[in-house]
């Protein structure tokens, strides 16, 4: 029988919090540049190029793991990997998507020949596909920051040129916005932020903080300023409340991430049904 | 001095030439047609300004640098597509993107709002300021395109069929509308279609292509059933009436000639 108190017990919850305030400084990090580069992803229809990005960013996170070299620079090595297939051979989206499809299952098969390889614990080993939250030292979060910061920073220079190529491309070539350029800069920072979100919420959910909160937002709105804003607070109720819930018990972060991201989704898709009808 | 300036230019995909030798020189003020049937390379030479499309040989200036280079002073209006549906895209905001959706970080034009507003009521479209882009009719879509295309007042405007999924009288009214704003501009317009009438009454010159061929000239120098026929290398009738020019025969011809391509 599943004991319930095993899952959920809040007793010691005061003294948890101090234990894991990296874990929720790395999520916030996190759902900050999930939500950012989600809106593009949704823009530019990537999707499932973040799919497969996660996947490769899994590969070279656990085949770094396996020769002894850090985790987060593997992560970073398969996710640019990706990044920059998909950025110079898949420029049309049946391209890119069997591009993706093809790299997804090579990626994930050198990641678990990798993780089978490595003679350490297991529950470390599929941290990397479903996610860990009591993982992340100082190294880590630095490591965290300086990506999201990269990310953030990138993202704000190029937004507004990227926002115009993404949703009205001819008109911005016309106008002398290289669209092309800007595309393989966008993947690239995507491919960060695939890299940092693996560390936490593991390669197989990364979407739940990637394309769902980005997908409820642009249910709601389709102002240029309030997308992003309520992109970013989805995905921080998503990844803040699924860090808190999963600290009073067993079981790992990413069930929560991933139903609390997905339940905000439900509800702004039923908000959209009711204006809609209105 | 010209504002734009084609020189000797050519484009041709391996056997396939588009146009070759083709120059001219746009003065500010002009309304130039650019017409020929599908696959005669119109788009490709309004791309070939924009600097999206090398030329196979020749030049091209457009206030005297390289196409690519002074692309803020050029406006364009596209074709009407109705994959823009979906777009989560508000008016003003498709708008702006037209005065300064080019420029890294947030380097805002001055009084950007008002310049927004202004545009819109030029078009008369500021009804639809906050709506979404995929809500409007294939009629007001143009108008907005218009109010884009209009906003950092362009000294050239690039037409790509902006008239091609749009009724007749929806047809007169973007094309009065890009006539306007061309005299309120003292822009030059380059307008592709693939039928003179609704423009006729505006325009200074046509350049028709066809062929790998091209006719330069005023509508009354190009649109004769000799000059056509020449073009096409077959019997080409030009039957005006009531001051409507129809073309007869090239259709037929062009659709033959494209079977042997492919």
């Amino acid at each position: 029988m599943i004991d319930f108190s095993d899952i959920i017990n809040f007793s010691d919850y005061d003294q948890l919090i101090p234990l894991v305030f990296n874990s929720i400084l790395a999520g916030a990090l996190l759902a900050i540049i999930g939500g950012l580069v989600g809106v593009f992803v949704m823009h530019r229809e990537l999707s499932f190029a973040v799919h497969g990005i996660s996947e490769l960013s899994f590969a070279g996170a656990a085949v770094f793991l396996l020769i002894g070299l850090d985790v987060v620079f593997g992560s970073v090595f398969g996710s640019f990997l990706a990044a920059l297939i998909i950025a110079l051979l898949g420029d049309k989206a049946r391209d890119r998507n069997s591009i993706v499809a093809v790299l997804m299952p090579f990626g994930l098969g050198i990641g678990i020949l990798a993780l089978a390889l490595y003679p350490g614990r297991a529950a470390n080993k599929f941290g990397l596909l479903t996610g860990q939250i009591v993982a992340v030292d100082d190294p880590k979060l630095g490591a965290m920051a300086i990506i999201s910061l990269i990310v953030v920073v990138s993202l704000l220079v190029i937004w507004r040129p990227l926002s115009f190529a993404s949703l009205d491309q001819e008109v911005a070539v016309a106008r002398g916005v290289n669209s092309r350029l800007l595309g393989i800069i966008f993947i690239m920072l995507l491919g960060l932020a695939v890299a940092a979100a693996v560390q936490i919420v593991g390669a197989l959910l990364v979407l739940a903080l990637l394309v769902t909160p980005a997908a409820a937002a642009l249910r709601l709105s389709s102002s240029q300023i309030l997308v992003p804003i309520l992109s970013v607070l989805f995905a921080l109720v998503s990844m803040l409340g699924g860090t808190l819930l999963a600290l009073g018990g067993t079981l790992p972060i990413s069930p929560y991430v991933t139903t609390i991201s997905f339940l905000i989704y439900l509800i702004a898709r039923g908000i959209a049904w009711v204006r809609a009808r209105a | 001095m010209s504002l734009l300036q084609i020189q000797s230019a050519s484009l041709a995909f391996g056997e396939r030439t588009l146009w070759s030798e083709l120059s001219l020189s746009v003065e500010p003020g002009e309304f130039v047609a650019l017409i020929g049937a599908n696959g005669s390379g119109k788009s490709m030479l309004l791309k070939a300004i924009i600097g999206s499309q090398q030329l196979t040989s020749g030049s091209i200036s457009f206030f005297g640098k390289p196409p690519g280079k002074n692309n803020n002073l050029l406006g364009y209006v596209p074709q009407h597509r109705a994959s823009d549906q979906g777009l989560p895209l508000l008016v003003k905001d498709a708008v702006r993107f037209g005065l300064d959706g080019h420029r890294f970080w947030f380097s805002n034009e001055k009084d950007a709002d008002q310049k927004v507003a202004a545009a819109l009521a030029e078009v008369d479209a500021s009804h639809l300021s906050h709506k979404r882009v995929g809500s409007l009719s294939g009629g007001e879509m143009q108008r907005v395109r218009v109010a884009q295309a209009i906003i950092s007042r362009p000294k050239l405007l690039l037409a790509d069929e902006p008239l091609s999924a749009l009724d007749l009288n929806h047809q007169q009214r973007i094309s009065e509308l890009i006539n306007q704003q061309r005299k309120n501009l003292d822009s030059a317009v380059i307008f592709v279609t693939h039928d003179l009438n609704p423009i006729i009454e505006y325009v200074d010159r046509v350049i028709y292509l066809a062929q790998g061929k091209h006719s330069i000239g005023t509508t009354d120098e190009v649109m004769r059933s000799e000059v056509l026929s020449k073009l096409y290398g077959t019997e080409i009738d030009v039957v005006r009436n009531q001051g409507r020019i129809v073309v007869l025969g090239a259709h037929d011809h062009q659709h033959h000639d494209e079977e042997e391509w492919s």
